[in-house]
């Protein structure tokens, strides 16, 4: 029904915490990135990109569904008597368990990267280990 | 079907990053992380399909596999737009560094 809703929200706050965390380190002069681990906003960034590219993808299957439509109030749930609570249900459910389970996945990724940043700094490695992304 | 198309999508998005990680021109990291955020979310959504009990978990009709080709060509399309508005982006901040 409108699932992507809860990942969606938490791509608008992480977005202005990646922001806010750019300007931060910016302003005071960030330690090599090697030595300690690789800078929040990168790290937020991953995130950025992981829950508005799946929100994106998962709002197309929605208006393929015909679940979102381009005149107000833009949900079919919206429009049927007796829809919204279902809806909101789903946010509530699926919704949330989309970005919890995302934002673990992430939590992964990012302690995996800081890891191997660590230790590229130590062995005095880094271009190897530390891909872009 | 589109779970397991974007699935794909995103594993060969993800070796051709790994082979060009020391030199990611093309951004393809974006790339990868988009197919695999809406990868994820559609398993939660079989996940919960399974939980609710639906009959039909992995939906194989044509309709379905079209859907996840347009998934990917949403996913190319917008990983092409990010490349342009970067590549305008540096080359007004190298205009802008040379004038100085």
């Amino acid at each position: 029904m409108a699932c992507f809703a809860a990942p969606l929200a938490e791509a608008v706050i992480t977005t202005v915490l990646m922001k806010r965390f750019e300007k931060k380190e910016k302003m005071t002069d960030a330690p090599n990135e090697s030595q300690a681990g690789i800078p929040w906003s990168r790290k937020l960034k991953w995130l950025n990109n992981l829950l508005w590219g799946g929100s994106a993808l998962l709002a197309l299957e929605h208006i393929w569904h015909g679940e979102i439509i381009p005149q107000f109030p833009f949900l079919t749930a919206l429009k049927e008597p007796g829809g919204v609570l279902p809806m909101l249900g789903e946010i509530a459910t699926v919704g949330v368990g989309m970005a919890a389970f995302v934002t673990l996945v992430w939590f992964f990724m990012i302690k995996i990267a800081d890891a191997r940043a660590k230790k590229a700094a130590v062995s005095g490695k880094t271009a190897e280990t530390e891909p872009c992304i | 079907m589109y779970l397991i198309i974007t699935a794909l999508a995103a594993a060969v998005a993800t070796a051709f990053w790994y082979k060009n990680r020391l030199n990611d021109k093309l951004h393809l990291g974006a790339l990868c992380l988009m197919y695999w955020g809406a990868a994820l979310m559609w398993l939660v959504d079989c996940v919960a399909a399974i939980i609710a009990g639906e009959e039909e978990i992995i939906d194989t009709s044509l309709n379905a596999a079209l859907l996840g080709i347009c998934s990917v060509a949403l996913g190319l399309a917008i990983w092409l737009i990010l490349l342009l508005i970067r590549s305008r982006r540096n080359k007004s901040q190298a205009t802008s560094i040379n004038s100085h």
